[in-house]
């Protein structure tokens, strides 16, 4: 039998070509350089913020940017600069733990109802529809009014309820897939049900959930803010973009800058977000339409 | 006098710049000229470029692909040169093209009166009030019965060879001067093929047609053109009349490839052409052939042969084409000689088995209904000695695929028994089959694309059987699936690979090999050839007929292809509506006395050589459930008794030693 090496290239496992496609678009470039600077910013802001975020000084009270305090000074005389800084450690920490656990838990029942099928899939996302049909801030709520706040309950409900659209997107992912042949020799090899969710499924929805994960992460990133701005989120006096705008907004008319500068953190991180999620879609040739908010 | 060409190719090459930014042909320097009346066919492997250049002829190409140098003309048009409104209305106007699946190609939510409607009003000149007369006409043209019905019907009610029917009376609606046909009939059965290759060739006829027709099967291609163009990786390497090329062919290539095809006529298996065709993105230095060539030398591997123009009329790439008669059939293999055959004992036994699809339901339970539809597969049985190769055949919807799910436990029989070497039933679904009879059945499915998981390497593909029965793993397993790739003939450097990276018929050898590694006892092949090319046909079977050999496997082969069955199987079972017509050894069943259903089947193929004309005997009306009672194949059988076929099962005739006949027609006039 003879070969062609060159039409074979060696398989490097799919990281490298998915990265490099990534990177050759605009959206990904851009997109990953955003995500990738609010990450580094999360981690080094607590030693290069030029002032302590809870420091407060009454002299400066709603003073607009200037040398020593380039974005001004909030209502309590705190320096914006510093805060907008270390805005987005608590939200990035939050959502980066809860957006992976809401797609695995969210997959794995998504690919099960798909693998099952049948009167008891029918059944169950009914349920999961009449679910999706609330509006995701009442349920929320009821949650953190009922437990309290605090990390400890916002991670949890966070990456319950986030969880719930990916069993939708994983099940249909599944229905595309389980039809094939390859499937049905697996089942007909006698496979346990684990085995073919795990070998035969799993690899072939992963790139539909990672997409969906990406994307849930920017949604959820917008729940928390807005959870913060209720009051809901974290609590003062630690900085977080939402709770900032929440607290700046009477002032709006005369210190602009208290709202702007959370205003430009939290978006381009969600920008950025959506951005590369756009390009690790099409850098894996998956037809995404843009999905409303749940 | 030569006529004026009438559509003409001349020095085209087509290509698209690859990541690397390298150009990267796809048609190299292709001439090509069709006057009125003539019909081309197109010939080669997938991949040769075939669809590109018929699509090329109406000045479309595919995303990505443009032209590199040449001219194309349509009856004196630039079609290269040609104003976006003025191709459009050339197109479906004066040119018409004839895809491969019209079933998709017909709007699903129009009725089929409203879809030609449309052609009309789009590329006709009659008045909108004779629409409705013209829809009927063109209907009653491609000789669909009862064209005024079926103006009311939506594409789905009607059968593939009835949908693409009406996509042909579509582009005839614009009457044109020439027709595209890319692959017109794959994908239907053989007795529908047959009789549209005939409408097209009458066609082709009364209305002096240009046409271009673009197919993998060289017995369509025999039937309906006069001349033919072979195509090689982009290039033509040999053009002739469809006698020259078919009968006698100047070029290895086609040689090998009519040698690979299997014909009724032979009882052994064809021969195979080893090898694959260069990838368009490799370069070639010489001959694109020749790695594959017999005939190849040291001038084929260092230069290009040119296109040699020969007295007869033909043209030939190659060097060495005076010398083609060295390559004659090599003395026949022995063919099929298998020892174990003789072996008494049954390896699966199938008794009265049935299957139903429709589960009656409460309601008609309980009112004793008689609506109950009649079952899928009714009262099957088949005793399969050990090491035999069982052929079932019939068109789709004759309940092959069932019978092979149900062996499988993949669909539960109704009625019946399944038992595997004597004494192990197999009466339940794979869930709850033990695990030492799961590994005793395994399948190949049809499509390898579809049967591997994309995401596995070859490695991880063969670790599932041996993992799940065998336990292996490390090292044990590593060097039992290098072991079985060998056996498939594919070497180690295939570990690593995913599906994507290898050809259409190494993907179906990785199949192979997947259920040749839980040593089964009987394979299941579900038409296992039909998604490759005729040349990886070949070697696939010839594959299968050596592990057969070497290791005394059962094999139950199901296929549409009466001549690939033929090829491989030692007995075979025809058929219809799933109840046997006629069941026995090979050479018994494709000779005299035929059940009449079987006569259709035969008589239907088309044979790769132009002198051969089908026999249609059965009309092409495709039934969608079997009839209540009698035989099943009463409504097509153009030898019907008489009521007798409606009301009794036909009885079961011993017309020799294992061959038996269901059929009312006495033993002597079959």
């Amino acid at each position: 039998m003879t070969l062609s090496s060159a039409s074979y290239q060696q398989e490097k496992g799919r990281f490298v070509p998915v990265m490099k496609d990534i990177l050759a678009r605009p959206s990904g470039r851009i997109g990953l350089t955003l995500v990738f600077l609010h990450i580094l910013l999360a981690l080094l802001s607590p030693s290069i913020a030029p002032y302590d975020y809870k420091l407060q000084n009454s002299a400066l009270m709603l003073s607009p940017p200037s040398t020593e305090h380039w974005l001004g000074a909030d209502h309590l005389g705190r320096d914006i600069l510093s805060r907008t800084l270390m805005g987005g450690r608590e939200a990035l920490l939050v959502t980066g733990i809860a957006t992976p656990l809401a797609v695995m838990w969210g997959g794995f029942i998504g690919i099960l109802f798909g693998l099952v099928g049948g009167r008891v899939d029918e059944v169950l996302m009914r349920v999961v529809d009449a679910f999706l049909s609330l509006p995701w801030i009442l349920k929320m709520l009821v949650l953190i009014v009922t437990f309290g706040t605090g990390i400890g309950v916002l991670i949890p409900t966070l990456t319950f309820f986030y969880g719930i659209p990916v069993i939708r997107v994983a099940r249909a992912a599944t229905h595309d897939i389980i039809a094939r042949d390859f499937v049905w020799a697996a089942k007909a090899r006698g496979h346990s049900r684990i085995s073919i969710i795990w070998r035969e499924l799993l690899p072939n929805v992963l790139d539909t959930l990672m997409v969906e994960g990406a994307m849930r992460w920017s949604w959820m990133l917008l729940a928390f803010s807005s959870l913060s701005f209720l009051g809901f989120g974290v609590s003062p006096p630690t900085p977080d973009w939402g709770l900032m705008i929440s607290d700046a907004r009477g002032f709006m008319s005369f210190a602009p800058w208290g709202v702007i500068a959370p205003v430009i953190g939290l978006s381009t991180l969600i920008i950025g977000i959506n951005l590369s999620a756009d390009a690790l879609a099409k850098a894996l040739g998956i037809d995404r339409a843009q999905k409303a908010p749940m | 006098m030569p006529q004026p060409a009438f559509i003409e190719i001349k020095n085209l090459s087509v290509g698209y710049t690859s990541r690397s930014g390298k150009s990267i042909l796809v048609l190299r320097d292709i001439n090509l000229s069709i006057t009125r009346g003539d019909s081309i066919g197109l010939v080669g492997e997938s991949g040769s470029g075939k669809s590109t250049l018929a699509l090329a002829a109406m000045g479309y190409f595919k995303r990505g692909l443009h032209v590199i140098s040449g001219q194309i003309h349509f009856d004196g048009i630039d079609m290269l040169n040609i104003k976006r409104n003025a191709l459009q209305r050339l197109r479906g106007g004066r040119l018409a093209l004839i895809p491969q699946n019209s079933g998709q190609s017909l709007t699903p939510n129009l009725r089929i009166g409203q879809q030609i409607t449309e052609a009309l009003r789009l590329h006709s000149n009659i008045p909108a009030t004779d629409f409705h007369a013209g829809v009927i006409d063109l209907l009653s043209q491609v000789r669909l019965p009862d064209p005024v019905g079926l103006t009311d019907r939506y594409p789905h009610e009607l059968s593939g060879g009835q949908q693409q029917r009406v996509a042909i009376a579509m582009a005839l609606a614009s009457n044109p001067e020439a027709l595209l046909l890319d692959e017109p009939t794959t994908g239907l059965d053989v007795t529908t093929q047959g009789h549209i290759m005939e409408l097209l060739r009458d066609l082709a006829k009364d209305r002096n047609l240009a046409m271009l027709y673009v197919s993998h099967d060289l017995g369509a291609i025999a039937r309906v053109c006069n001349k033919v163009m072979v195509l090689y990786a982009g290039e033509t390497v040999l053009t002739g009349s469809a006698n020259q090329v078919l009968l006698s062919p100047r070029h290895p290539y086609a040689h090998g490839l009519l040698a690979s095809i299997p014909r009724l006529n032979e009882a052994s298996l064809p021969q195979a052409l080893d090898g694959r065709p260069p990838m368009p993105s490799e370069t070639i230095t010489g001959c694109a052939f020749a790695d594959r060539c017999k005939l190849a030398d040291q001038t084929c591997r260092s230069s290009p042969p040119p296109l040699d123009h020969l007295e007869s009329g033909e043209t030939v790439r190659c060097f060495h084409h005076y010398q083609i008669g060295q390559l004659n059939r090599k003395p026949q293999k022995s063919a099929k000689s298998n020892p174990i055959a003789a072996c008494k004992n049954s390896a699966l036994s199938l008794s009265n088995l049935s299957v139903s699809y429709s589960q009656p339901g409460l309601l008609s339970k309980l009112f004793r209904s008689q609506d109950i539809p009649p079952s899928t597969v009714e009262r099957i049985t088949i005793d399969i000695k050990k090491g035999e190769t069982l052929g079932l055949v019939g068109e789709s919807g004759s309940g092959k695929s069932t019978i092979l799910k149900t062996i499988a436990g993949m669909v539960p029989a109704q009625s019946g028994n399944i038992i595997l070497n004597q004494t192990e039933p197999l009466d339940t679904m794979v869930e709850k089959r033990p695990a030492a009879y799961l590994r005793q059945v395994q399948i190949i499915f049809q499509n390898p694309d579809d049967s591997l998981n994309p995401r596995h390497t070859v490695a991880q593909i063969l670790a599932q059987p041996l993992r799940l029965y065998y336990g292996l793993s490390g090292t044990p397993l590593r060097d039992r699936s290098i072991a079985i790739l060998e056996q498939v003939r594919l070497g180690e450097h295939y570990l690593e690979r995913l599906p994507s990276q290898l050809s259409g018929g190494e993907k179906q050898r990785v199949a192979i090999a997947r259920a040749f590694a839980a040593d089964p006892e009987i394979i299941l092949c579900d038409e296992v050839t039909s998604a490759l090319d005729v040349s990886v046909q070949a070697a696939v079977l010839d594959l299968l007929d050596a592990l057969k050999r070497q290791d005394g496997t059962t094999y139950i082969f199901v296929s549409h292809d009466l001549a690939v069955v033929k090829a491989i199987s030692d007995r075979v079972a025809v058929l219809y509506q799933g109840r046997i017509c006629e069941i026995g050894p090979v050479a018994a069943v494709y000779s005299a006395p035929f059940h009449p259903y079987t006569d259709a089947l035969i008589g239907a193929v088309l044979e790769p050589d132009p002198d051969v004309a089908p026999r249609l005997t059965a009309d092409d009306v495709v039934e969608l459930s079997p009839p209540k009672t009698g035989c099943p194949f009463q409504r097509r059988c153009p030898r019907k008794l008489g009521s007798i076929c409606e009301t009794n099962i036909p009885p079961a005739q011993k017309v020799a030693p294992g061959h038996i006949i269901h059929c009312h027609i006495p033993q002597g006039d079959l």
